[in-house]
């Protein structure tokens, strides 16, 4: 028997070619092209008066300068609003190039194309552009007290607004012994990917078609958009992703101004056109998440157990909201975590700021839900003096409640229903792993030696998998390799070697025949694209569907070359055998050559397909009426609904009773994506998302000023951390199978960024006894929390 | 963040190098790691780049009886890994372990470090802690010395002149019996710190103390020394009170808030480190008594 490789421990293919650097990025590519470099607004908030180009036209190696008026066709329109909600009433998308207003700091106005950067970047500073200025909209509590505003023609600066409820929770919590108010805030970071934003397009004027390379997180639905705005048609237009140095959501937003504009300017100037993002570039005009401002009411008895909870937020969407309520809605839904509150309200406002847009980023919304929602706990803890860990657990949805609906609406406007899970059991996992019983020992050991240690802990769960679907396409070449291509994308996550992994075992064959190609259009054209955790469940369970059509179409073939019944038939190491006596066997590779009926034998292995070669029954067509030749097939997987993973961390903090420092001792995570794939690639995700984590607990933030400059745009004070910040992360897993797909799996990729900031914020609560409401904490900022402290009186 | 066009010049003697800046008005390009990312920012665009690297005569570490001279293009990674360098004054590599990360080290030289003249660098306040001085060559003046005193005037502002090099610096040995320490807080390691204080501590035979001071970066416009000698005179190097010294250090720096951290957090942290660095280096320098 072949081992299974569906479980193991199986070392990521591409490592070997990425860590040596063979791998091949957006910039690695086009050395022919013409480059692209932007005007962009200096002001965060401005009309654009005048633009004078006079200065730059003698500059040598110039081809072309571009501006609004420049634009033609649909090109000119608005970029297009990706998910359109009821509720956003007020939805607004940038131009691809300003028209007469800019609304962020590094806006886009003019686009130079030129022999290089170097020259286009020259003549970017010889551009002169006359803005009169307007007044800035920065915050949520300038953008909520609505005295200026962003669009004119938005007021009150309200995108949205959006109710949802189950019960009657203003009730619930009148009725509860016990009430707290909170408020909350989450300060803005970015998915800050290594690799940012690029864009290389070749128009070719013979054939009449574009190819467009783009690092992006989903190929196929900027083919649809580039085809949309340039006027062309679908099938003239193909876009490939090549490897691309991260995502974490950002690229899934699209069509990016650059993404229309660069392949525009091949068409127009019959070149091809190239733009690689700087960083500045990425942090002024791309995306961030996270900035919200909670405020929460909770009811509950004696006991700990909430009854009521109600929770107004407004979210800082920043300029735009292309990519619609998704985070705030996400936030919403996803901030009950593994908890059942008798009654839940949620209400917010998505709010227009004079920043950059707000869109996805790793977590999407959960980090700030799971902040408020495990502040909560912490604090009806400490009000009622109970064990943090006890107060949760008896809110836990149980496991014989599964599936569990919350009465409420998810982000893929399907039902809030968990499928699985067992969330006291993964609690006692985390408690036992971490030590929790014993951490007042600890603590106390430290006090003596004159340290200050805390412990936190945090709980989430995560909608994963979302749809609409996902597909495959396997082919079983005739020399008995394996290629399967998916159409979303990838950024490194360890896609070919998990969907390998897959397609191997359903296939039978050995894991190295299998060759993935994720994200290229020429080569699978449907997909939806990577974001929210749902490869392995979407692309995981689509290929494994279709390795099952092509293997019952292989065991067909061979049941005729064999003259044996399908179901005597097995497929192991590449070979399809007579179960039990591989005596009598063919290889896939062959199997291929006889499902391809051949009339020319252009190698010696398709001689045996030709037609004086194979018996055959004259009175059958070559090809029967309902098969097709080629050992292959393409299939999808969409799914009723998300499915949800969950998971659990907790902290040990020290921090430093004279500098403030706050340094993590010990981090411990009990991880439950449902069946996994591969353990190495569920703990490297976990790993990345801690790190993600740690820095939006302790390190990043987007620091605007009032006039809406961004003072950090680089990785000098955009403090990123780096491995020397990262603790040793402690896992362990639960294996809850999802009932939704047929692998059982639940998504991985986001999760461990999700609780950090909740569990770091608890620790250092628990170290330092002030209440933490506000993330990310730095020292200067603890510092602050301890004098307020003394200055009010209060002991340690 | 490519940057402006500029004429690039390599000379391979010291007064070539000094020829050419005077004839061009460029800079002086060394491991290039503050340099090279100002110009991507065009923060700074000068119109010539007068690259040293090949230049002789200026690449070695000399350790001599009463100093140690680097010249212009010793890496910060050459100089920390120096055994006889640390030997003869710890300090220096105490110090270089904080300055960025290895990457970093192995290109950017100490003697560029100096003439940045970064506040929030080490190097300047170790050269200003040990009464060091920088050796500098131009077309006009030949060459001359000038003291650390002297030599920090201001945030990325040194008394060097635009037409001159520096070929080397000279970090004098403590006296006999001295001890250190370099002792800072950063968000990140590697990241410029956002207060740092070196210290250097100097006991007699009977082990009290004749001698200590200390230079602070990242709270002022230059590397800020305080002399804290008497504060410390004569006790025994096992029950000194340094806590007048933080009074003083508290009076001589003028720390000013930014996005990582308030004035008055860095006030505090410049207070513990001071402590901390000269119980450190007293602790250090005992030791090194000789018996
Ligand atoms: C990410 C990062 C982190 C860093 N962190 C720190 C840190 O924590 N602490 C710290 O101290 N530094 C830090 N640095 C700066 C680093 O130490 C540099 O190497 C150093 O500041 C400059 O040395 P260089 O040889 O690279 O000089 P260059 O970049 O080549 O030059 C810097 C300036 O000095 C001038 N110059 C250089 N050499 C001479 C010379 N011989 N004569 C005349 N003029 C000269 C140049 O013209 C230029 O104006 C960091 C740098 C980076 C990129």
């Amino acid at each position: 028997m072949t081992t299974k490789l569906f479980g193991q421990r199986i070392r990521r293919v591409e490592d070997p070619r990425l860590l040596s650097g063979r791998g091949r990025y957006l910039d690695d590519l086009g050395h022919d092209a013409l480059a692209v470099a932007f005007v962009r607004s200096p002001h965060a908030h401005a009309r654009v008066l005048d633009i004078d180009v006079s200065a730059a036209l003698e500059v040598e190696g110039l081809v072309a300068i571009f501006s609004y008026d420049d634009l033609d066709g649909k090109t000119s329109e608005p970029l297009p609003l990706l998910i359109p909600h009821p509720a956003l009433t007020h939805g607004r998308t940038p131009y691809a190039l300003a028209k007469d207003e800019v609304n962020h700091v590094g806006e886009a106005i003019v686009m130079v194309v030129a022999s290089d950067r170097y020259v286009a970047e020259d003549v970017v500073g010889l551009i002169r552009v006359d803005y009169e200025l307007l007044p800035p909209v920065v915050g949520v509590e300038r953008a909520r007290d609505g005295g200026a505003l962003v669009h004119d023609d938005v007021p009150g600066n309200v995108a949205a607004t959006m109710v949802q409820e189950v019960g009657d929770a203003a009730a619930a919590i009148d009725a509860s012994p016990r009430r707290q108010r909170l408020q909350l805030s989450i300060e803005r970071s970015a998915s800050m990917p290594m690799e940012g934003k690029g864009v290389l397009a070749r128009w070719d004027a013979d054939d009449e078609s574009l190819l467009v390379h783009t690092s992006t997180q989903t190929s196929t639905s900027v083919r649809q958009a580039i085809a949309a705005k340039l006027s062309l048609p679908v099938d003239r237009v193909e876009v490939v992703t090549p490897d691309v140095g991260g995502g974490f959501g950002v690229k899934i937003v699209h069509p990016w101004p650059e993404e229309i504009l660069v392949p525009w300017a091949s068409v127009r100037l019959n070149r091809p056109v190239k733009w690689v993002e700087d960083r500045r570039e990425h942090f002024i005009s791309s995306a961030h998440e996270r900035g919200q401002l909670h405020d929460v009411t909770v009811g509950y008895g004696d006991d700990g157990r909430v009854t009521g909870l109600s929770v107004q937020f407004w979210h800082d969407n920043g300029a735009y909201t292309p990519y619609g309520l998704i985070v705030p809605i996400i936030t919403s839904t996803q901030l009950l975590g593994p908890y059942k509150p008798t009654a839940y309200r949620v209400e917010f406002a998505s709010l227009y700021t004079n920043t950059v847009m707000v869109t996805p980023y790793r977590g999407a919304g959960r980090p700030q839900g799971c902040f408020v929602m495990e502040r909560v706990m912490d604090a009806i803890a400490a009000d009622l003096g109970l064990d943090r860990a006890l107060v949760r657990e008896r809110n836990f949805i149980q496991p014989d409640e599964m599936p569990y609906d919350h009465g409420l609406t998810f982000q893929d406007g399907r039902p809030l229903i968990y499928d699985s899970g067992d969330f006291p059991a993964s609690l006692s996992k985390l408690k036992q792993l971490v030590g929790w019983d014993d951490f007042a020992k600890y603590r106390e050991r430290a006090a003596a030696e004159g340290r200050r240690v805390g412990i936190g802990l945090a709980c989430y769960v995560e909608g994963t998998g979302v749809g609409p679907y996902e597909g495959g396409h396997i082919r079983v070449e005739t020399d008995g390799s394996v290629v399967v291509s998916t159409g979303l994308t990838t950024q490194g996550q360890g896609h070919q070697t998990m969907l390998a992994q897959i397609v191997a075992d359903e296939l039978g064959v050995p894991m190295e025949r299998v060759r993935v190609t994720t994200g290229d259009t020429r080569r699978f054209k449907y997909a939806v694209g990577t974001f929210a955790s749902r490869t392995a469940v979407m692309s995981g369970s689509a290929v494994a569907l279709t390795a099952r059509k092509v293997r019952a179409k292989a065991l067909r073939i061979a049941s005729n070359a064999l003259e044996a019944a399908v179901d005597d038939l097995e497929i192991v190491d590449g070979h399809v055998q007579v179960k039990g006596s591989p005596g009598s066997q063919v290889d896939l590779g062959a199997v291929a050559v006889l499902s391809n009926p051949l009339r020319y034998a252009f190698d010696e292995a398709a001689a045996r397909a030709t037609q004086f070669a194979t018996p055959h029954d004259p009175d059958q067509p070559p090809v029967a009426a309902d098969d097709e030749p080629g050992l292959e097939g393409s299939g999808f997987f969409s799914p009723t609904r998300s499915t949800f993973a969950n998971g659990m961390h907790a902290v040990v903090v020290e921090t430093d009773p004279d500098t403030a420092e706050v340094k993590i001792l010990r981090y411990c995570v009990v991880h439950d994506c449902g069946t996994i794939i591969n353990p190495m690639i569920v703990e490297g995700q976990v790993h990345g998302g801690v790190a993600q984590g740690i820095g939006g607990a302790l390190f990043e933030r987007m620091e605007y000023d009032e006039s809406g400059q961004l003072l950090n745009a680089s990785y000098m004070d955009f403090l990123m951390p780096y491995a020397s910040e990262i603790p040793h992360i402690e896992i362990d897993h639960l294996e809850t199978p999802s009932p939704l797909n047929p692998l059982g799996v639940k998504g991985a990729g986001e999760a461990g960024v999700i609780p950090v900031s909740a569990a770091i914020a608890a620790a250092i609560e628990d170290a330092e006894g002030v209440v933490i409401t506000a993330m990310p904490i730095s020292p200067s900022e603890l510092f602050d929390l301890r004098r307020a402290r003394e200055q009010r009186g209060e002991a340690r | 963040m490519k940057p402006a066009p500029f004429a690039y010049l390599l000379p391979s003697t010291v007064d070539e190098a000094a020829e050419m800046l005077a004839a061009t008005g460029g800079k002086v390009l060394a491991g290039g790691q503050s340099l090279i990312p100002l110009m991507s920012m065009r923060l700074a665009a000068p119109p010539a780049l007068v690259d040293i690297n090949r230049v002789g005569g200026i690449t070695d570490i000399e350790v001599g009886d009463d100093a140690v001279r680097v010249g212009a293009l010793v890496r910060h990674a050459a100089l920390e890994a120096h055994a006889p360098a640390y030997d003869a004054n710890p300090l220096l590599r105490r110090a270089l372990r904080h300055v960025a990360h290895a990457t970093i080290r192995n290109r950017g030289t100490t003697v560029g470090s100096i003439v940045h003249a970064d506040p929030a660098g080490e190097m300047p306040a170790v050269l200003r802690l040990l009464g060091g001085s920088v050796e500098a060559v131009s077309q006009a003046r030949g060459r001359r010395s000038i003291d650390a005193a002297d030599f920090f005037v201001g945030p990325l502002e040194s008394a060097l002149g635009e037409d001159e090099i520096a070929v080397g610096v000279v970090f004098p040995r403590p006296p006999a019996g001295s001890g250190s320490s370099w002792l800072e807080i950063s968000r990140r390691r590697g990241d410029y710190a956002l207060v740092g204080v070196g210290a250097v501590v100097t006991l007699d035979s009977d082990r009290n103390v004749i001698g200590a001071a200390v230079s602070l970066i990242s709270v002022g416009a230059t590397p800020v020394h305080v002399d804290v000698g008497h504060v410390g005179a004569d006790s025994a190097y096992d029950d000194v009170d340094w806590s007048g010294a933080t009074e003083l250090v508290d009076a001589a720096i003028s720390p000013e808030a930014d996005i990582h951290a308030t004035a008055d957090y860095r006030r505090h942290l410049a207070q513990v480190l001071t402590r901390r660095a000269l119980a450190e280096a007293t602790a250090d320098a005992a030791p090194r008594v000789a018996a």
